[in-house]
């Protein structure tokens, strides 16, 4: 069961890898032509495209490429020939720092938040909740980034552009960069929390729940013994699909916070048109993506005793 | 505006709003119920109060876009003064870093971004709609084929996919509306797909073919109309999801191109002004959080009530 979902995965990023590289041969006309723009001559264009390999077949081509990412080796940048590995090396430190950074307070608090109103249900505490956190999932990542800058750095408790040294002690580094995990954590919990409010509820219904009321037991062991574990796996599920949106819900909120990490380089490579960085950074972040879907698929078999050992 | 409103003045703000809000959802409910004839009103009578608040943004911003022209005090291109101007009676909400009206281009914005939005989510909902469909009912090799190819397109982030494709194609309004509106329609596709799944094997539809009726009878007469309520409400969420990511994408600078009055690119070019304690930019974003907001109420409301919960 594990090793077949494994297997998928690996399927899935080999396809991925063709996607991304592909994506690039679909472009009507050619590559070197279109970015060199109309009034580039007959060598320059036959010169840029030796350089960068485009008469060589797109399966040989393919290959170099991946041949070399698998080695860390990214090729080098349209815009300015700096190899790509330099550029993204300490960015996506930086990226993963962020994302870790609202995980570890997002998935907390969404769990505790998804239970207490599950327990509470339909009282005033659950009904608020619910306006409000379908109305955080609306909000644009910017919205939330703009007012916590009003609000949080305007009055001067924390900065609001989140530039760190990469010498800095974490301490530092926390401090700094609160705004944007805040932000990132505002969007991503409310559809945690509400994911796992309906799981909990939607296990209340079942027999050996009312069994366990019946006994005498109190709603909080209830939930947290008897219904608990038997939500666990759309639990995990939608943690991982949420720490996936995070992945890209980076993107904005680093262009917002000046933050140097992964998005703002792809962000500013994509109004360059500096295909090899995009197609670099778009695949670490599919691959990231994909393994957290990937995880969770394996976490939730796991937390299954049925599918573990199944007949 | 001069530096930034204390914290509880704010919360006075939040709860004077908020009333309103409630108090004017309250009297549209009202309103409609006795305009609408008597079982329609019957229904409307019954909708929450989100439902009806939702209703009535929905409408101002209809009215908004409809009569931008005509509301609007001053041309949307029009440079009408000095940069940043405070908030004055000529100018109502001053005016943005190019010395335009900004109440005017907030009004223009409601016609741009949300028809943008709304042309996208129509392209995506048509192809989607129609080839999930399609594939539910033809099954065998064209649904395999479909379906893969979305499995694919959806194992990248949608952000991520959409910045590596507008690299490729390059910026501009036409190219990011069709490759938001390829990329959703992916996930039209798959719901359309689940819902016609379990139409299709219906005795009706048994009937339907051994009576003889072509494809196109199948789909439009006896499978849509069976569809319709997941899909309407499929809808107004696709629309939730193109309008943010356009919204985010203009922001990024990489969608809506100036000058056109665009609220996402709006919040990015007055974005220094926050920095002074200003809120104006933050209203484009609000327009946008609100809109949707709306949107996800009325959505909410209708699947409630299309799945009988009664709770």
């Amino acid at each position: 069961m594990v090793a077949r979902r494994l297997g998928l995965g690996v399927l899935t990023l080999f396809v991925i890898s063709l996607l991304i590289f592909g994506a690039v041969e679909l472009l009507p006309g050619d590559l070197a032509q279109e970015i060199l723009g109309q009034s580039a001559t007959e060598e320059t264009v036959a010169a840029f495209r030796r350089e960068l390999g485009l008469d060589l077949p797109a399966y040989q081509r393919y290959l170099t490429w991946l041949g070399g990412v698998v080695q860390g080796d990214f090729g080098t940048s349209l815009a300015n020939g700096r190899p790509i590995a330099d550029l993204i090396g300490v960015r996506l430190g930086n990226t993963l720092f962020l994302a870790l950074y609202a995980a570890v307070i997002a998935v907390p608090l969404a769990l505790v938040l998804g239970i207490l109103a599950a327990l509470y249900r339909n009282s005033l505490f659950d009904r608020a909740i619910n306006v409000v956190t379908l109305t955080s999932i609306s909000f644009p990542e910017f919205f939330v980034a703009y007012i916590l800058i009003v609000y949080l750095s305007q009055t001067g408790f924390f900065p609001s552009i989140a530039r760190i040294d990469p010498d800095a002690g974490l301490g530092e580094k926390l401090y700094r960069t609160f705004l944007p995990a805040l932000t990132l954590t505002l969007v991503v919990t409310a559809h945690m929390m509400r994911m796992t409010r309906a799981a909990i509820i939607n296990l209340l219904a079942s027999p050996y729940i009312e069994m366990a009321r019946l006994k005498g037991l109190s709603p909080a062991r209830v939930i947290l013994k008897h219904a608990l574990p038997n939500a666990l796996a759309p639990i995990i599920n939608v943690v991982a699909l949420n720490l996936a949106y995070l992945i890209t819900g980076v993107v904005v909120v680093e262009v917002v916070f000046v933050y140097p990490g992964l998005g703002q380089l792809m962000v500013d490579s994509v109004s360059k048109r500096d295909i090899t960085v995009v197609q670099a950074a778009a695949l670490i972040f599919a691959c990231a993506y994909v393994l957290l879907n990937l995880l969770a698929d394996v976490l939730s078999t796991l937390s299954n005793p049925r599918l573990v050992h199944k007949r | 505006m001069n530096g930034p409103t204390p914290v509880w003045l704010s919360a006075v703000y939040l709860v004077l709003v908020f009333a309103c809000a409630v108090g004017l959802a309250a009297g549209f409910r009202g309103l409609l119920a006795l305009a609408a004839p008597a079982g329609l009103a019957r229904t409307l009578r019954s909708a929450p109060l989100t439902a009806s608040f939702g209703l009535l943004v929905i409408l101002l911003y209809f009215l908004a876009a409809l009569f931008a022209p005509v509301i609007a005090p001053f041309g949307e291109r029009e440079v009408v003064g000095g940069q940043f101007l405070p908030w004055d009676s000529v100018h109502l909400l001053g005016t943005d870093n190019l010395g335009r009206d900004m109440f005017t281009r907030l009004l223009y914005g409601a016609r741009n971004t949300v028809g943008v939005a709304f042309i996208t989510t129509g392209i995506a909902f048509f192809a989607g709609a129609l080839l999930g469909l399609l594939a539910a009912v033809v099954g065998g090799w064209l649904d395999q084929f479909l379906s893969r190819t979305v499995d694919v397109l959806m194992a990248i982030p949608a952000l991520i996919f959409a910045l590596l494709l507008l690299t490729i194609l390059g910026t501009s309004v036409v190219n990011m509306i069709l490759v938001i509106a390829l990329i959703d329609s992916t996930r039209v596709f798959r719901l359309a797909r689940a819902v016609a799944m379990n139409i299709v094997v219906m005795d009706y539809i048994e009937a339907a073919r051994l009576r003889g009726e072509g494809l196109y009878h199948l789909i439009l007469r006896e499978i849509l109309p069976n569809a319709a309520a997941p899909l309407v409400a499929e809808f107004g969420l696709r629309f939730c999801f193109v309008f943010l990511s356009i919204s985010a994408l203009s922001f990024l600078g990489l969608g809506m191109q100036p000058p056109t009055a665009d609220w996402g690119s709006m919040v990015r070019e007055n974005a220094t002004l926050i920095t002074f304690g200003d809120v104006t930019p933050l209203l484009p974003a609000g327009a946008i959080a609100l809109l949707t907001v709306a949107v996800n109420f009325v959505v909410d409301w209708m699947l409630h009530r299309a799945s009988g919960l009664k709770e």
